[in-house]
């Protein structure tokens, strides 16, 4: 009796609630007929309580959903009787906001890419999804697949394009699996084009002598992996004979430096080059795609995370030939970037900014003679890192296309 | 590695301003603080041969209170790597100063904060923080800051001018019972180091009280597979 005293002058009205911020779910464990006697005695109505497990007997446990009004109340009840208890569900608004975010997801799939949702992370099979819808809704858009992953998944490239025989730019995202903010820039990049083309005078004039090629899922068995096992899977995932490891950075097993300081030889490691250059077939379809093109003016290869705008070389500190002009549109490119959010960015070569890396992707364009060639690492500096929230896609892909148009518009001044 | 003046933006000078970041978040890191590197104004290199031989660097930097004030402050450092004859590894040495980095006592949030998980029959346990989407509910915020802030210590230990570490994740903690007024909590985290791009994982035992600060108790390195033989400054 006593006890419900107590609880009574604590007791805090509840007024009406929308939100179920700050409630609490307990879990309570009485150790006999007596507690369970003075559990029956709580006041539910006036405090709000929501037995999910009455009490009933000691030997069963007591779940109650505990407004957040009426908590220290409760819990003082609980502890000046010494009734034990633990904490089942800290807030149960978060638990409401996480299910109404999984509920978004899995709505009815979206029948177009008017419908999809730009603002979560997607698995693979909605990304392919939205490839084929974005294609089937456009006809300046066409997929070609330029060959197959390891486990035989379809290598996706979407070519956008408003006439023939033009010469091209190229964006890829996802080479390392890890960086999904990559993948789902990809993703909205690929929208922004089909939206902006006739309303946009720089886009339009771009689309109207280049076209554009888009790999939004470049290395999809990591992608998949990073689903279904692990989230910080960066290589393929091609077997290595001889070793339990498994996988091959791609960004690594170019022939451009290949096998040099900054790559490494054991297949355990995250950096391990491969057997030989070209060995994955993820890098070799985009090796014979450049080859057989043969007419790319631009080459953007998308990483995370850091915030940097990098060019030639990786392999080596003598310095690109174009160095000069090279620097010179980084800054321009990070300062229209910066522009929108206030984002900031550092910019070099990559041998002088983040590391020797040997085996690079730009290095090999590059010296295949496509001079306008940069690596991005997007957002963040290492905050979230990898896992950046999804509420950061948009402002990314937003900022990191400004950046993108002054590089394709500056290759479009600039021919050569 | 090159010494005299250094572009403040380029790795050299950005790595050891990091070793000097999780200096501080040792030192002055809590539940509701955590610093991030915001950027390097000036940085230079020496060779030191007087006293532990090694590479002196000397910074003025900027770092962001992401814990929850978002202040940002100025501070300078000396950060020294020991060149040493073994193949162990020696930590760096840092000597670090900061404007307006008070003492004060804690905050309000701090003590509830405190107060709530010290609380009888507290018994705090979660995974993958942030989870794959990189979604942190604002209650676990404080433990999410609280193991960089115990993180920082291993990563300061580990660091090299080889090396530049981040938490990646944590991938779970458990709140440990204990007769010290203490929060006491095990982790598991997973840290980054942007160099080798490996994933590195430790166990760590830390406790907090907002007059004693971040101390950690017991560290212990986990192998990635059966025959790693060694955390990439061990190299």
């Amino acid at each position: 009796m006593k006890g419900l005293l107590v609880l009574t002058a604590l007791f805090v009205a509840v007024f009406g609630k929308v939100t179920f911020e700050g409630d609490q779910v307990l879990r309570i464990t009485a150790k006999d007929a007596e507690q369970i006697s003075l559990l029956k005695e709580l006041p539910e109505q006036t405090l709000g309580l929501d037995f999910w497990m009455e009490p009933v007997h000691e030997s069963l446990p007591v779940d109650v959903h505990v407004p957040f009004h009426s908590l220290q109340a409760v819990r003082a009840f609980l502890a000046y009787n010494q009734i034990q208890y633990n904490i089942m569900i800290e807030n149960v608004q978060d638990l409401l906001d996480d299910e109404e975010r999984e509920m978004v997801k899995s709505r009815a799939f979206p029948r177009s890419t008017d419908d999809f949702v730009y603002t979560t992370y997607h698995d693979l099979n909605s990304i392919y999804s939205f490839i084929d819808m974005l294609v089937a809704e456009n006809s300046m858009v066409s997929k070609i697949v330029i060959g197959q992953s390891y486990e035989s998944r379809p290598l996706n490239v979407l070519k956008f394009s408003t006439g023939a025989n033009r010469p091209g730019l190229w964006i890829d995202t996802g080479i390392h699996s890890r960086e999904w903010v990559t993948q789902a820039s990809g993703i909205w990049f690929a929208k922004k084009i089909v939206t902006d083309y006739g309303r946009d005078p720089v886009l339009t004039d771009i689309l109207n002598k280049y076209d554009i090629f888009l790999e939004i899922v470049t290395n999809p068995d990591g992608y998949a992996y990073t689903h279904s096992r692990d989230r910080m899977w960066r290589k393929t995932r091609k077997p290595n004979p001889g070793s339990s490891c498994v996988g091959v950075d791609p960004n690594r097993n170019w022939d451009a430096g290949f096998g040099g300081g900054g790559s490494s030889s054991n297949p355990c490691t995250e950096t391990y080059r491969g057997p030989s250059a070209h060995s994955e077939p993820e890098v070799k379809a985009i090796v014979d795609f450049v080859k057989s093109h043969g007419n790319l003016k631009a080459f953007v290869s998308i990483h995370s995370y850091s915030q940097m705008l990098l060019y030639p070389y990786g392999y080596k500190s003598t310095p690109a030939k174009d160095q000069a002009e090279l620097h010179a549109l980084a800054s321009k490119a990070i300062s229209e970037l910066q522009s929108l959010y206030n984002t900031s960015y550092r910019y070099g070569s990559i041998i002088t900014t983040i590391y020797q890396a040997s085996g690079g992707t730009i290095d090999w364009t590059y010296d295949q003679g496509i001079k306008y060639s940069y690596t991005f690492e997007l957002r963040d500096t290492g905050r979230y890192g990898f896992i950046l929230p999804a509420n950061q896609i948009i402002p990314t892909a937003e900022e990191t296309w400004l950046a993108l148009m002054a590089i394709m518009e500056h290759t479009k001044n600039n021919p050569y | 590695m090159a010494t005299g003046d250094l572009v403040p933006t380029h790795f050299p000078a950005r790595r050891a301003a990091q070793v000097a970041l999780h200096h501080l978040n040792t030192h002055h890191g809590s539940p509701f603080r955590v610093f991030g590197l915001q950027r390097v104004h000036t940085a230079t290199a020496e060779d030191q041969v007087v006293g532990t031989a090694g590479r002196k660097y000397s910074l003025d930097f900027s770092v962001t209170d992401y814990g929850s004030s978002g202040s940002v402050l100025r501070c300078s450092a000396e950060v020294l790597f020991p060149r040493t004859e073994t193949h162990t590894h020696t930590p760096p040495e840092v000597h670090l100063r900061c404007e307006d980095l008070t003492h004060i006592s804690s905050s309000p949030e701090e003590l509830a904060f405190y107060q709530k998980h010290t609380a009888p029959h507290s018994a705090i346990s979660a995974h993958d923080l942030p989870d794959s989407q990189g979604n942190i509910s604002q209650d676990m915020q404080p433990f999410w800051h609280l193991a960089r802030v115990a993180a920082s210590f291993i990563m300061l230990r580990e660091s090299s001018e080889n090396t530049e570490y981040n938490m990646a994740q944590v991938a779970n903690l458990t709140q440990q019972e204990t007769s010290e007024k203490q929060l006491m909590l095990k982790y598991h985290v997973l840290l980054h180091d942007i160099v080798s791009q490996e994933i590195i994982h430790w166990k760590l035992l830390c406790s907090w009280s907002p007059e004693g600060g971040v101390s950690v108790r017991e560290t212990e390195w986990l192998p990635k597979c059966p025959h790693d033989t060694g955390p990439p400054t061990a190299h």
